[in-house]
């Protein structure tokens, strides 16, 4: 798209000649659309639009009991110790961040008065400081009124190393002030076009009581008794926590939205497995929610028939994929396999690699195993919708990859395994242990045995390969294999944290102990200077097509073989009406979850 | 008899201590990382996972990590857990009861099952009571907990809609009607390990009865006029019981054990259902813990064992 027409287009909103709704629609005729269309609108001086909301109920409580079925239980309640994203959910019922996302990706105001912007003068120009008016009123659980102080003591308390707090890389660069007690000031170092980061959404922004943690900053952080038992502002009181089983809480009757919530109490059940939580929801209706129900779709087809409740999905941007390595995984050079001195022997050709793309049957495995759980696609990329690219393509074809194989001079042996100059195409492919990805290997394989490429498959216990045991060959930063295949979760509405992966300056070696979050061992300098600019670009539009040529740049030298683009599934009652978002925790927009009478 | 219950404490220290080496070192030698979902989180930059690993000390030698933990344990600190960061001996605590519940019933219908069917089997033996409850044994141990657990979900919750398949803690009810439900939750996981246990036992309190009944006493127990029952109850009984005991106590540690997998089937917030999300999130220090504890177990009821066995036979004595 044109940057000018754009520009006219948001001059047009911001002058009430074009309706917002209008715009969007346009955005999204020419793949511009989405998430962050607000913020593109933001940027431009409209002012972001608040996720509209679809809650009916007329009166607080009165809706019952709210079972919610989380197979891994929350383990802790301190959303900044939170060791995955089910602790975050736990604690999100109690705390609250100032914004978070709904189900498109829209900012929806929690604790936060405006939506800042340039029009309102809430947000810089420049894009260095976002100023965030509080709301008026709001108490904590136990009566303390919340005020800036809080917000200015959760950023302290985070940005402490000694606290090991896991969101110390959202607050350690930015400066939180208080303005007075219902505004704050946050600077950043540099433009930020992404300033929704800190204090919005489930994964950082949750804001801790001063009152309670104050004694309780660095070292001392896991003394705190409050780690255990939240008091928070949010639409429950808590109760009651036995770790990894149950988390029980009451309705704040003075909680700070109206009419909300509407459940008179909550409680989160833990532990299990998938499949029998996706029973105690579809098929018994013990239970009225259930958590990531990462179960085959067959399974799930089956149990929904005559069944009380009914999958849910969100569309977010995690991408199932299959990395290649750049450098020789079976070559040491200084202690130190798949080291940056070397070069994939098979893959250093780029047919090969392409070759290898055409070999991933993507409508297979979505029938035979994601079904409704996923959406085929060539990039590495898919979300939110504005950084999309539309320039890629994919396509299975086994006899294409073949001659492709063929013109470059690798030729079938004796045995039918491809080979040339004396190297045979034969590749080790690895990935965590589950169901769904030992099956995805099954049918890739198949298909390159065809083509004449031998691939022998490893599965390594997802504790494993997730780790960053240094003394672990096995982990996936290690890549001690020719490709490897998981999903990198994008835990916001903006690709910048997601991208920045894979910069040359960011490559997984012995030296900075694989901590190197680019373990492809990929380097391109029109990757790295794109994203370089990305990261200060105030232009959203610039910005966009930054992204979206750096995500080409991955599809044309087949960094990344995307599989599947990954959809939250979620099991629900059938009269849940639950509001989850693909870029939000399940608990973040739990003040808008009703039942229909 | 104080002596030797005490001599017998005194060896116990020094296999605890080779138990709790073996246990840590292999654990610490076990792959994976308590941090491992921080690790394609991409908000948490390398630095904080290695600051956390430093911080728990993960990154120090074994012997010392072996070292500083056997310390803490002296001094009652059972360690730190990692992910859930509060003390391990609390969320022991926390899960005992319910654990204690589930085996404890478990272990009773095991008891009021074999007892009877397997003394009266041994009264009557190949007759047709004794072939079907022989049978019913063999199948009842042969099938593993695992399996009877996810049959019983498929009849009683999903097929009939009877019996819940999820056990919660936090029953909504209070009076008789809490009680109602407590049992009612606790039905299908206790006759699963109940069962199990049951099958086994009964085979075994039945061929210590045939021993005993064909013992000269009891021969003239019967000659001297004394009704069946009499002779069952009083003479058999008594003598036939006492390797039942041993096995019972000998038997509890494992009972543990293969309350594990029911643990986790039932989603019973038990022991053995921490013990595997600990494992699964290589949460060491209560891993480490949870399994010294079954240790800790295993030796006091051989002890308890050993005890019984010579207060039931006076003529063992204890040296």
């Amino acid at each position: 798209m044109l940057d000018k027409e754009l520009r006219s287009m948001i001059g047009q909103v911001k002058d009430g000649r074009m309706d917002r709704r209008a715009f969007i629609k346009r955005m999204a005729a020419v793949g511009l659309t989405a998430p962050l269309a607000n913020q593109i609108l933001a940027l431009g001086g409209v002012a972001m639009a608040e996720g509209a909301s679809t809650y009916k109920p007329t009166k607080r409580g009165g809706g019952g009991a709210l079972k919610l079925l989380w197979w891994q239980g929350p383990t802790l309640l301190n959303p900044h110790f939170a060791t995955g994203t089910k602790d975050q959910d736990g604690s999100r019922l109690f705390y609250e961040p100032l914004a978070c996302w709904d189900p498109d990706g829209n900012m929806k105001l929690v604790l936060a008065t405006e939506i800042p912007s340039i029009q309102n003068g809430l947000l810089a120009a420049d894009g260095k400081s976002v100023t965030w008016k509080l709301k008026p009123g709001v108490k904590w659980h136990d009566g303390k009124p919340f005020s800036a102080d809080d917000l200015v003591f959760t950023w302290q308390y985070a940005k402490d190393p000694a606290t090991a707090a896991i969101t110390i890389g959202v607050y350690r660069d930015i400066t939180v002030e208080k303005i007075d007690d219902l505004t704050v000031k946050i600077t950043f170092p540099k433009p930020t076009p992404f300033w929704a980061d800190a204090f919005v959404g489930a994964g950082a922004g949750q804001i801790l009581p001063k009152h309670l943690f104050a004694d309780y900053i660095g070292s001392k952080s896991r003394e705190a008794p409050t780690n255990l038992s939240p008091v928070g502002t949010g639409p429950y009181k808590f109760v009651e926590f036995k770790p990894g089983d149950l988390i029980r809480g009451v309705i704040n009757p003075d909680y700070h939205m109206q009419n909300r919530p509407y459940f008179d109490s909550v409680e989160m059940k833990g532990g299990g497995d998938a499949v029998s939580a996706a029973r105690a929801v579809i098929q018994t209706g013990e239970y009225d929610f259930g958590w990531n129900i990462q179960v085959e779709d067959d399974v799930l087809l089956r149990l929904e028939k005559g069944g009380k409740g009914k999958t849910v999905y969100a569309v977010g941007g995690d991408t199932e994929f299959i990395a290649l390595n750049f450098t020789d995984p079976n070559v040491e050079v200084d202690g130190e396999r798949s080291s940056m001195k070397t070069k994939h022997p098979l893959f250093s050709d780029p047919a090969v690699r392409k070759a290898l793309s055409m070999l991933v049957d993507r409508d297979s495995v979505k029938k035979a195993i994601y079904g409704r759980a996923g959406r085929t696609t060539a990039n590495f990329l898919n979300g939110p919708e504005k950084f999309v690219s539309k320039n890629t393509n994919w396509e299975f074809n086994i006899e294409k990859a073949a001659k492709m194989l063929d013109d470059a001079g690798w030729k079938p042996g004796a045995d039918g395994i491809r080979e040339k100059d004396g190297k045979k195409l034969k590749i080790l492919y690895q990935t965590a242990i589950n169901g769904p990805r030992q099956k995805t290997q099954a049918i890739v394989k198949q298909a390159c045995q065809k083509a004449g490429i031998d691939v022998e498959l490893k599965s390594v216990v997802a504790s494993v390969f997730f780790s960053s045991d240094v003394a672990n060959p096995d982990t996936y930063p290690k890549f001690y294999a020719d490709i490897e295949m998981f999903q990198i979760p994008l835990s916001q509405p903006d690709p910048s944290q997601h991208m920045r992966r894979y910069l040359s300056t960011a490559v997984a070696t012995k030296e900075n102990k694989w901590q190197g979050t680019n373990f492809p061992r990929w380097v391109n300098k029109d990757y790295d200077a794109a994203i370089n600019a990305a990261d200060t670009e105030m232009d959203p539009v610039k910005r966009a097509a930054l992204y979206i040529k750096a995500n080409d740049l991955m599809w044309e030298d087949t960094v990344f073989i995307p599989v599947m683009h990954r959809l939250k599934v979620e099991a629900a009652a059938n009269n849940l009406r639950p509001v989850i978002s693909g870029w939000a925790n399940e608990t973040d927009n739990l003040f808008d979850w009703y039942r229909e009478e | 008899m104080s002596q030797y219950v005490l001599r017998r404490l005194l060896i116990a220290i020094p296999s605890l201590l080779g138990i709790s080496a073996v246990l840590f070192f292999v654990l610490a030698l076990a792959p994976g990382d308590p941090f491992s979902e921080l690790a394609t989180n991409p908000n948490v930059p390398p630095e904080v996972q290695a600051a956390l690993r430093a911080k728990f000390g993960l990154d120090d030698p074994i012997y010392l990590r072996y070292v500083h933990w056997l310390n803490a344990m002296l001094h009652g600190d059972w360690g730190f857990s990692f992910v859930s960061r509060m003390d391990v001996d609390k969320l022991i605590l926390q899960r005992l009861p319910t654990t204690l519940y589930v085996i404890g019933s478990a272990q009773i219908l095991a008891l009021l099952i074999a007892i009877p069917v397997g003394v009266y089997a041994a009264t009557k033996p190949y007759s047709l009571f004794d072939q079907v409850a022989n049978t019913l044994a063999f199948v009842g141990f042969s099938l593993p907990t695992f399996f009877t657990g996810i049959l019983f979900i498929l009849i009683f919750s999903v097929t009939l809609d009877w019996l819940p398949f999820v056990y919660t803690t936090d029953v909504k009810a209070t009076g008789i009607h809490w009680v109602f439900e407590m049992i009612r939750q606790a039905i299908m996981p206790v006759a699963v390990l109940g069962l199990f246990q049951a099958a086994s036992m009964t085979r075994f309190v039945r061929s210590a009865m045939l021993d005993v009944i064909r013992l000269d006493y009891i021969t003239t127990a019967r000659a001297k006029g004394l009704g069946q029952a009499k002779v069952i109850v009083k003479h058999v009984m008594r003598n036939a019981m006492i390797p039942v005991v041993t096995l019972i106590a000998l038997q509890i540690p494992a009972v543990f054990g293969g309350a594990i997998v029911t643990e986790q089937i039932f989603r019973i917030p038990g022991i053995g259902s921490l013990l595997i999300s600990s494992i699964l999130s290589n949460d060491t220090p209560v891993v480490m813990a949870v399994t010294f504890v079954f240790a800790c177990l295993v030796v006091l009821f051989n002890l308890i064992a050993d005890i019984l066995y010579g207060w039931l036979d006076p003529r063992i004595s204890f040296r």
